[in-house]
Formats: structure tokens, C-alpha cells, sequence
């Protein structure tokens, strides 16, 4: 996903009005919103009590009572996609937060340094690289045993380099531009100009890039919770409610079908969202239409 | 050539700091590793013996570069639960993850760049659209649950093939290959959405490229320009993505694997992990670092055949 | 009997109209100037001709080339029509090779494609005419790629692959618009022999009046998408029988009026370069040998007194950019020493650096690039405000922006206004206005008007001289451009490969240089009066 650094001149309305003229920012802004609604009316209300178990109901089909069935402890299987909901949402955007926090600052430095402190970073980046989430998450899980923290740290400390990343590149392409060097005629030094030049052009990148690593956390947390390294039971997790319903797909399938649908929804709508914002904010992707 | 040494001298660099990451994880585990293999019924003595059989009163530095010695010599050491050398393990499974993963990318790339390059050249019409609404689509179908998908599908309904399970390469060629095509499947499909938006991205801010007007007041047609300057330019990041993507496989590869009980790489760090096989987890996780570099090696190698500026010649 | 007739052509791109009613011919052997500023329609009628629009586009009307309705072909009919009889060449020869295919594979490639011609046969004849555009086999085999030559070179070989099939219809788009003048020069010359080697028709596109007045038989004026006067070179130019060609004429050559000039030597310089020098790390050959340094600026020396205004000229790459950076302590020297008011400036930190940086400040050459697209003009112009000892509060910060905003003529309303509400123009008065507010002593302008257009060139000129004259601010002027320097300039410097080579009152250097590289500027910079004086002498 290439973006181009320098970034339109738009008004605040103008901007909002193409974004609600632009179909792929509409639908996955819409479908992101009803996903967080989903996850905070859990906090208050589910159709079923998620942490009673009830084994007469047990692997039950969809049924007007239950729309989207039970699983094999008789429990909802709506309500628990609503309560995991939360916990995608928490570990994706935690993660988020991590690479943001830790990667933008480092990128941007590396771009207004250059020289050493760029290729040391460069290089750190590259061995962060080498440990895809899931090893991270398989050496955490082997010292500290596993949990939803898990899952945090790890997918959060692989979304640094991917921050740092974008935002050296974009900050490196703002750099040499000579509104860039006026503030530098002006007496700006390399702290301020980073504050107010190179983070307010690089904003819309970072964006872009927190809603496909926010997608990608969700992915990547369903897959630890899936193979054990993420959320523990008996909270309800979406990828813990898939490893439950392998061994069940000949006798209760919806154990299955449903909940990968809800990560199918949620990571369509980020995406969306993000293809929405970079359609906008992008000239040269506008230009293609 | 000094891109390419530039390259070999940092993969060199990464994959040493790595084995030090590994190692020092493996260093700061509370408690003692020994005494954590053992467990807690075991006596003094017993944890003292594999203590100084696992080399363990050594200083940190010498432990590190025996460790790291071994590695070298592919020795990684005696599994405590298999009771074998860790590397008699990893070759009976690095058999099964190997292939699934070379078969999910050449899978995923095969159906990935035709895709792009169809999107490219049509760009705005239908079948761009569709095409790429397929792709969206794909991008957000987590990997493992596309398998319990196509196991619902092929092996229950449709009684297809195996719902999971390995013969073994000694069964022959095709059963082994045969059970490794749906996981397979299941792994490139959505890598191949990935992979086929990027190509169509690349190519069309290559073809929006003033060489590629040149190309056309040549008197190319279209096709021939898409084929002869464009797709070669649109290579690199292609490629990139690519290297990543293979990170990304071999992860996936682990989690598949536990989908159809596949007996790799996955299989074998899983049960490392709930049996405390430390050795084990260590070993697994250094080679898949180690391969992720080496693809990244490969990935630079790469870009310096498809781009004569960084071959440095002049 | 014409070899392009462009008949009552328009052409409109989804609701915008680009092209109305354009009618143009050439005949073999013809050189045809198409002359207009930015968004006249130029380009798009040269890609209508070559049929490579955009999709959206719509054309109607007709063009004719050697008997074939262009408008009306196939796309089949179009590619055997391109590269073979009609050849183009482009604006910017950096990026209009393709970087992963060797120069000799692309010339031979359109060889190969209309001739059928095998791969050896094709090379014979790329190599033949890589020779006739002046890269010979010695230094420039055929296996060289694009990243391995120069501007220059590149689009020698862009002329080449234009070339290769000896087209009966050559258009070339601003074709030395990216070169210095020299290049452009030597590139305009290869271009005037192959016409009249192979007899071809030469469209010539350019915003440039006085390149296309020494090239062109006839010339076509554009404004707007419309064509406002057309015929003999000689006579449209000399009779301005429209407006608009007096107007652009005018602008071309216009010196704004300064009545009072600066003598070298009447004061205590403001501004002392010693012995300047910067290094490079230039690319590295092994991983174990340090790299050779690139020289860029070679002990250069020189001073600018209060209220002077001084240009330093020469070619593209000849390091007159670097010498100003670092005159701005925007780049630190390798050796030597710059001292401003008398005090040295290189070596200081940042905070010690404030009091020069209040007296010296800057314009820049792209007035797009200069602003930040997400900041507001009152914050963009006040951002050296930053610089003073007391920062003025927001009332009194607002009084100044206005009064810098009037002084270059522009209203206080403006400064509510994000940059890319404004033109090209205006923003270079924006990007003056910052460079004023702080009343500074010097001002260093790097090629402050050769993105703009003739007519706003003409006024930003006027601007830069009214401020120097009013306000005492002294210039240092970087152009390539001697005719800026000649308006605009007390004395020139000339550079070359990193020296100063020559220095003296601008109309001494300027009529009788006396170094090698100053008469090649010199004699290579196009001169609108002097070209219209030839063709009158040609066309009578």
C-alpha cells in the first residue's frame, strides 16, 4: 500500500463533503460504527447471559430464541459474539495505539536525524520484522503462559516498525520540500518543525494505515485466541469460539459460520474505511478514477 | 555489487541479533529452565544433572556462543520430551510446513499477479470492480477460518478429499500432495486477494509513468506496453510485498496446520509449548526467524535483477 | 499541400472545455511554434494529434495527417501512425525513459516494431541514430540505462527514439523547458538539423516567445484553448497584431524600472563569502574504500552591500544552489567562512543564528512547494515572526501579516486563506510577503520567477524591484536565466563547476563576457529581440 506523502489542500468541508459522496468511506464507516455500538451495548445488554452455562441447550440451531444458535455449553452464540466484539475491538486498538505510540515518534525522528540514528532504527526495524506475531506471541506465551495480554503485546509490538515505517517514509518525503526549509530560514529547529509541518502532512497516512493495522489486529488476535495464545475462556472470544467449533463442524456448523462472519464484517468495514479515507485524501489515487 | 553485499552483510547482522533475542528470551523465563522441564517433584541432583547437561553454570556469553555454535552446526540440542536431537524433530516436520507453504505462495501468486493485471488494464469497468470487490473481500477472511469453511464444504459435504491428516510423503507423491491442497488453498486465497491488490496498484501508478507514454508515441499498443514496460516496474513492489507475505505464510502455516492436523513445524511447537519443550520452542522459532531473513535476502537479491540502478554499475 | 491540418478542433475533458475551435497546418519540412502560458491547451493538442488523451476526453473537429483522419482512425491504424511517421518528444527527459531497459533496447524496440526488423538489424540502426543525436558508441554503447546519463543525454536519446524511423512529422512539447540554457541550445540546434535532413514537419511546443521565435517559420498563439494570432514568425511579431502577442511580447522582455542602482564598493558589505567550499560523499565504488567527495561549491568568495542587488548565474548543477543554502546556514560549509553584518555565521548553533536569520531571508523557486498545504496564510507568512526577540501578540502579529500581505499586494482578507486558494503568482507574493516581514537586510531569491509565467513573471520582477528600492532590502538573485539577470541585478557573479569564474557590473559581464562558461551562457540564452531581428532579416 504506497501512499503518496504530500497530501491535497482541502478545506475541512470539502473534505467531509467527498466522504460522504464516496462509497467504499460510506459503507465501511457505517459498518465500523454499528460494530463499536455492538460492542458497547454488550456492556449493558445481551440477548442472553453469556457466563451461564446451560447444557440443555446445548448445540442448539438457529432458532428464534437463539438467531444464531448455541454452542456446546448451551450458551448464545449472538450474545457471545457480541461480548467478543469487545475484546477484538480492546486488543486490536491497544495494539494500535502501542505501534502508533512507540513507532511515529521513532520514524519521525529517524527522518529528521538521518544518518546513524536512521540506519539504527532502520536495522531494529528489520529485526522486529523478522518475528511475525504469532512467533512473538509463541515466545511470550512460552515465558509468561497465555492470556489476552499476550496477544496485545505481541501483535502491538510488530505494528511498531510498520508505523515507524510510514511515517520515516512520509516524513522523509515532506523533509526536502522547501516549506520545509523556509521554517528552517525562519529559525525553526528540528523539534518544531516535526510538530508543526511534518505530523500535521504525515496525519492522513498514519490514519490510513491505523485502520489496516487495526483490520490486521483483529485478524491476528482471532488467530491467537484460535490456536490458544490469546484470550483464555471463559471469556468470549471470536477466535475462541472457532477453535471450539473445529471439532464440531459435522454436528454444529453455525458454531463455525457465525462468528467468522462477524471477523469477515468487522475487518471488511475497516478496510473499507481505510480504502474510503485514502480515496479522499489521496490526489494521485484520485486521479485513477 | 555493493547493494548486494550491503544486504548480506545486514541480513547477517539481523539474523545475529535475532539469536540473541531468542536467546535472551529464553534467558529471562522465570525460574529455572531445568527445574521448569522437571517439574516440581523432581530432586536437587536430578535438576543439577540437566542443568550441566544443558549447559546452564556456564557464563551467559559461552552459553550463548555454544548455543549459537550448535546452530550453526544445525545441532540444537536433545528435545527433554522426544528424548532426540531437536533436529531429527524438525526434519521429520519441516517436510510437511516446507511444501505447504512453498505450494500456498506459488498458489497465491499464480492467481494474484493474472488478477492484477487484469484489474490494471481495466481499469474502472466491471470487471475491475469485480474483480477487486473479490479481493476486498478476501482480505478480511481470516486464513483459518476459510479452512474450517472449505473442510465444512469439500470433506464433509462434498467428501472430496481429507478433512485433515497427513499420509506421509512415503503414501506417494499425490495423496501427500492431495492432503496438503486444501490447506493450501486455505492459506493463499487470502494472501492472493492481498497480493492481487497491490499488483493492480503498482500497475497503475506505473502506467500513469511518462516513460509509459513514451512507450505508446513508439507506436506500442496498450497490451504490449503493459507487458514489455509495466508489469517489469511493477515488479518491485510486488516483491515486496511478496517477502512479507511469507512471513505472514509461515505463520499462517503454524495455525493451519492445527486445522487439519497436519504433522509440521505447528503441530510440534504447540505441543512444545503446553509440554514446557523449551529447547524445542527456542529452535522452531530461531529457524522460521531464520527463514524469514533469508526470503527477505532473497527479496532484495531480487529487486537488484529487476532494477539496473541498484546493480551499481557505472 | 499540408502535411497536418488541424481543422476547427475542440476538445473537452468530462465538462471542462480544453481546446475551442484550434486551427493549425504544417507543411514538410516546416518548423510550426505553438505558443501559449500554462493551461493554454499547448499539450493537449500535441496529444490529440498523437491520439494518447485521456479517456475522458472528447475531440471534434478534424485533423488530417498525410491524407488520414486522425480523429476518425483505429487505434490499430494510430500505433502504425506512431513512433513511424510521427514521432514525439516530451517535456521531462528524467523520467521519460523507462529505468529497468537499457537505452539501446529502447530505441530498437520501436525499430523492431514497425520494421519487423531483427534483433540485429533493429540495434545496427539504434546504434546509427544514438550517433546522429551525438551519443557515440565510446562512451554511450547501447547497454547503458537511463540512470547512467544525464538530462541532456536522455532526452538525446528521447530524440532518437523519435527519430529512429525518420518521421515525416516531429512534435516536440516543450522539449528544453527542464534543461539550462546551454543544453537547451544544443538540443535545439540537433533538432533544427534533423528537420532539415529529412525534410520533416517540427511542431514545437513552448511557453518560451524567444526560443520559438528563432526556430519557427510560423507560430500559433494560444490562450485559453483558443488561438488568438497565427502566421509568419516575423510578421505576427513584429506588427503584435493582437493584443495578447504585444502583452506576452512585452513581457518577455520587461525590465522593471530602478532608478536607483547600486555601485560596487560605496559601502561596508553586508554580506562576505571567504574562501567557501562544500564536499559531497560521492557514491561509494566498494564497501572497503571511502568514497570519493563530490566537490559542489569550490572556495568561492564574494560580498553584497546594503541595498545591493547582485546575481549569481550559470548552469544547472554548477553549485549556485548550494552556495545559497549555506549562505542561509541552511547547509554547513566544508571550509571557509560566511560572515553577515560583520559577524560569522558559520559554526553557530541555532539559537545563536537568530539575529542574522531576522536580517536574511528567502524565496524560493516553486510557489506550490513553498507553503504547508495545512496551515493558514496568516501562520505562514507570520512563521519568521518567530525569530524576533519579543513575540508579538496575536493582534499585533495579525497587523503585520496585513501590512506584509499590502505591501506585496495583496489584501488583509487573504490571510484567512489556505495557500492553494491563490495562483502560482499570488503565492509568490505570499512567499515574498514571509520573506519581508521581519524587515530584513538581505534577501536570497533561488529562481523566485522560473516556474512562473511570462506576464506574472514580469510583475513578480516589478515587486522585487519596487521592495528593493523602497525598503533598501539588498537581493541575492540565483537564476539560470540571464534575462532575469539583466532586469533585475547591480552585478553579476557567474558560476561554474563550483567556482565563481567571473564577476562585474551586470551590463559589462553580460555584453562582453570575458570567461569561457560566460560566453557560453551567454551565447546559448535565447533573446527575444535579437531573434526577432533575424527573422525579419530572413522573412523580409
Amino acid at each position: 500500500m504506497t501512499l503518496r506523502a504530500d497530501l491535497p489542500e482541502e478545506t475541512l468541508a470539502g473534505v467531509l463533503a467527498k466522504a460522504f459522496g464516496n462509497r467504499s468511506f460510506l459503507i465501511g464507516f457505517v459498518i465500523t460504527l454499528l460494530v463499536a455500538a455492538i460492542a458497547l451495548l454488550s456492556f449493558v445488554w445481551t440477548p442472553h447471559d453469556v457466563t451461564k452455562l446451560v447444557i440443555a441447550d446445548k448445540t442448539q440451531a438457529p432458532s428464534p430464541a437463539h438467531w444464531f444458535g448455541t454452542d456446546h455449553f448451551g450458551r448464545d452464540i449472538l450474545s457471545m459474539i457480541m461480548v467478543g466484539a469487545r475484546n477484538s475491538i480492546a486488543v486490536a486498538l491497544v495494539a494500535v495505539g502501542i505501534g502508533m505510540g512507540i513507532g511515529v515518534p521513532l520514524g519521525a525522528f529517524a527522518a529528521a536525524r538521518g544518518g546513524i540514528a536512521d540506519e539504527a532504527l532502520m536495522r531494529v526495524n528489520d529485526l522486529v520484522f523478522a518475528f511475525p506475531a504469532l512467533l512473538s506471541a509463541i515466545m511470550i506465551t512460552a515465558i509468561f503462559g497465555p492470556g489476552a495480554v499476550n496477544a496485545i503485546i505481541a501483535i502491538g509490538i510488530f505494528n511498531i516498525p510498520v508505523f515507524a515505517r510510514v511515517a520515516r517514509a512520509g516524513a522523509l518525503a515532506i523533509w526536502p520540500r522547501e516549506f520545509i526549509l523556509a521554517a528552517r530560514a525562519a529559525g525553526k529547529g528540528m523539534t518544531e518543525i516535526t510538530v508543526e509541518h511534518i505530523l500535521p502532512n504525515i496525519a492522513t497516512l498514519l490514519l490510513v494505515q491505523g485502520t489496516i493495522q487495526f483490520a490486521l489486529g483483529i485478524l491476528a488476535e482471532a488467530g491467537l485466541s484460535y490456536v490458544g495464545l490469546g484470550a483464555q475462556p471463559p471469556m468470549p472470544s471470536w477466535g475462541r469460539m472457532l477453535f471450539d467449533a473445529q471439532t464440531r463442524m459435522v454436528t454444529a456448523p453455525w458454531m463455525a459460520i457465525f462468528p467468522g462472519m462477524a471477523i469477515v464484517i468487522t475487518v471488511l468495514g475497516l478496510n473499507l474505511l481505510g480504502d474510503g479515507i485514502a480515496d479522499i485524501l489521496d490526489p494521485k489515487s484520485r486521479r485513477q478514477r | 555489487m555493493t547493494y548486494l553485499l550491503k544486504r548480506l552483510i545486514i541480513a547477517a547482522v539481523t539474523l545475529v541479533l535475532a539469536s540473541m533475542v531468542v536467546f535472551a528470551v529464553m534467558e529471562i523465563l522465570p525460574g529455572d529452565p531445568a527445574r521448569l522441564m522437571l517439574g516440581f517433584n523432581a530432586s536437587t541432583d536430578q535438576v543439577e544433572l540437566l542443568r550441566n547437561q544443558m549447559g546452564l553454570n556456564a557464563p551467559l556469553v559461552l552459553r550463548y556462543l555454544h548455543w549459537a555454535g550448535g546452530l550453526l552446526s544445525l545441532d540444537f540440542g536433545r528435545s527433554y520430551t522426544y528424548s532426540v536431537p531437536v533436529i531429527d524433530l524438525v526434519r521429520e516436520r519441516v517436510v510437511v510446513s516446507l511444501p505447504l507453504a512453498l505450494i500456498a505462495l506459488a498458489l497465491s501468486t499464480a492467481i494474484a499477479i493474472p488478477v492484477g493485471l487484469f484489474s490494471a488494464s481495466r481499469q474502472g469497468r466491471a470487471g475491475d470492480t469485480l474483480a477487486m470487490g473479490a479481493a476486498q473481500l478476501g482480505v478480511a477472511v481470516p486464513n483459518f477460518w476459510f479452512a474450517l469453511m472449505l473442510i465444512y464444504l469439500f470433506a464433509v459435504w462434498l467428501r472430496l478429499v481429507p478433512a485433515g491428516g497427513f499420509p506421509g510423503w512415503s503414501a506417494g507423491i499425490w495423496p501427500a500432495v492431495k492432503s496438503l491442497l486444501l490447506p493450501a488453498v486455505a492459506l493463499a486465497l487470502p494472501q492472493a486477494a492481498i497480493l492481487a491488490r497491490v499488483a493492480r496498484s503498482a500497475l497503475i501508478e506505473v502506467l500513469n509513468e511518462d516513460y509509459i507514454r513514451t512507450a505508446r508515441a513508439k507506436g506500442l499498443p496498450y497490451r504490449a506496453v503493459l507487458w514489455r514496460h509495466a508489469l517489469r516496474n511493477a515488479m518491485i513492489p510486488v516483491l515486496t510485498i511478496l517477502g512479507l507475505q511469507f512471513a505472514f505464510l509461515l505463520a499462517g502455516t503454524i495455525i493451519i496446520e492445527n486445522v487439519f492436523y497436519l504433522p509440521g513445524l505447528g503441530r510440534l511447537v504447540f505441543q512444545a509449548i503446553t509440554q514446557r519443550d523449551l529447547i524445542v520452542v527456542e529452535s522452531v522459532v530461531m529457524l522460521l526467524v531464520a527463514a524469514v531473513i533469508a526470503v527477505n535476502l532473497l527479496v532484495d537479491f531480487s529487486y537488484a535483477v529487476v532494477d539496473p540502478r541498484l546493480r551499481g554499475r557505472q | 499541400m499540408s502535411l497536418l491540418e488541424i481543422e476547427n478542433l475542440s476538445l473537452s475533458i468530462g465538462d471542462t472545455h480544453i481546446l475551442k475551435e484550434i486551427e493549425l497546418a504544417i507543411a514538410p519540412g516546416e518548423v510550426v511554434g505553438l505558443v501559449g502560458e500554462s493551461g493554454s491547451g499547448k499539450s493537449m493538442t500535441a496529444l490529440t494529434v498523437m491520439r494518447l488523451l485521456p479517456h475522458l476526453a472528447r475531440a471534434s473537429g478534424r485533423i488530417t495527417f498525410d491524407g488520414i483522419d486522425i480523429l476518425g482512425a483505429t487505434e490499430d491504424q494510430m500505433c502504425t501512425l506512431r513512433g513511424d511517421d510521427i514521432g514525439m518528444v516530451f517535456q521531462e527527459p528524467m523520467t521519460a525513459l523507462n529505468p529497468v531497459k537499457t537505452i539501446g533496447e529502447q530505441v530498437a524496440e520501436g525499430i523492431r516494431w514497425h520494421t519487423k526488423a531483427g534483433r540485429a538489424e533493429a540495434e545496427d540502426r539504434a546504434r546509427k541514430i544514438l550517433d546522429r543525436v551525438g551519443l557515440p558508441e565510446a562512451k554511450f554503447p547501447l547497454s547503458r540505462y537511463p540512470h547512467e546519463l544525464s538530462g541532456g543525454q536522455r532526452q538525446r536519446v528521447v530524440i532518437a527514439i523519435a527519430c529512429a524511423l525518420k518521421p515525416k512529422l516531429l512534435i516536440a512539447d516543450e522539449p528544453t523547458t527542464a534543461l539550462d540554457v546551454v543544453l537547451q541550445a544544443q538540443i535545439l540546434d540537433l533538432l533544427r538539423d534533423l528537420v532539415s535532413e529529412v525534410r520533416m514537419g517540427l511542431l514545437l511546443i513552448s511557453h518560451d516567445l524567444a526560443v520559438v521565435t528563432e526556430m519557427a517559420d510560423r507560430l500559433t498563439i494560444l490562450r485559453r484553448g483558443e488561438v488568438t494570432e497565427a502566421g509568419d514568425t516575423a510578421r505576427t511579431l513584429s506588427e503584435q497584431l493582437h493584443s495578447y502577442t504585444r502583452e506576452l511580447a512585452l513581457a518577455s522582455m520587461h525590465v522593471p524600472a530602478r532608478p536607483k542602482t547600486h555601485l560596487a564598493g560605496s559601502a561596508k558589505p553586508l554580506l562576505e563569502v571567504e574562501g567557501v567550499s562544500r564536499d559531497y560523499p560521492g557514491r561509494r565504488r566498494s564497501l572497503f574504500r571511502p568514497a570519493e567527495p563530490i566537490r559542489a561549491v569550490d572556495d568561492v568568495s564574494l560580498t553584497v552591500e546594503p541595498a545591493q542587488s547582485v546575481a549569481l548565474v550559470g548552469r544547472s548543477g554548477c553549485g549556485k544552489s548550494t552556495l545559497a543554502r549555506m549562505i542561509l546556514a541552511l547547509d554547513k560549509p566544508t571550509a571557509g567562512a560566511i560572515r553577515f553584518r560583520g559577524e560569522t555565521i558559520t559554526g553557530k548553533a541555532e539559537p545563536e543564528l537568530k539575529p542574522a536569520r531576522r536580517d536574511m531571508q528567502v524565496v524560493f523557486q516553486d510557489p506550490y512547494g513553498s507553503f504547508d498545504p495545512r496551515q493558514k496564510v496568516e501562520k505562514l507568512v507570520a512563521e519568521p515572526l518567530h525569530l524576533l526577540e519579543q513575540r508579538p501578540a496575536r493582534a499585533e502579529r495579525r497587523d503585520m501579516v496585513a501590512h506584509a500581505l499590502d505591501e506585496v499586494g495583496l489584501g488583509p482578507r487573504d490571510m484567512d486563506k489556505y495557500p492553494h486558494e491563490f495562483s502560482g503568482g499570488q503565492r509568490q507574493r505570499l512567499s515574498i510577503a514571509r520573506a519581508i516581514i521581519t524587515r530584513p537586510k538581505l534577501v536570497v531569491a533561488d529562481e523566485p520567477v522560473s516556474a512562473l509565467d511570462v506576464s506574472i513573471r514580469a510583475q513578480i520582477l516589478d515587486l522585487f524591484a519596487e521592495l528593493n528600492q523602497k525598503l533598501g532590502i539588498a537581493y541575492l538573485f540565483i537564476t539560470h536565466d540571464l534575462t532575469v539577470a539583466r532586469a533585475m541585478s547591480d552585478e553579476v557573479l557567474v558560476m561554474h563547476e563550483g567556482r565563481i569564474v567571473e564577476r562585474g557590473r551586470t551590463a559589462d559581464v553580460l555584453d562582453n563576457p570575458r570567461s569561457e562558461a560566460a560566453r557560453a551562457l551567454v551565447a546559448a540564452a535565447p533573446d527575444l529581440r535579437r531573434a526577432i531581428a533575424r527573422r525579419m532579416q530572413e522573412q523580409g
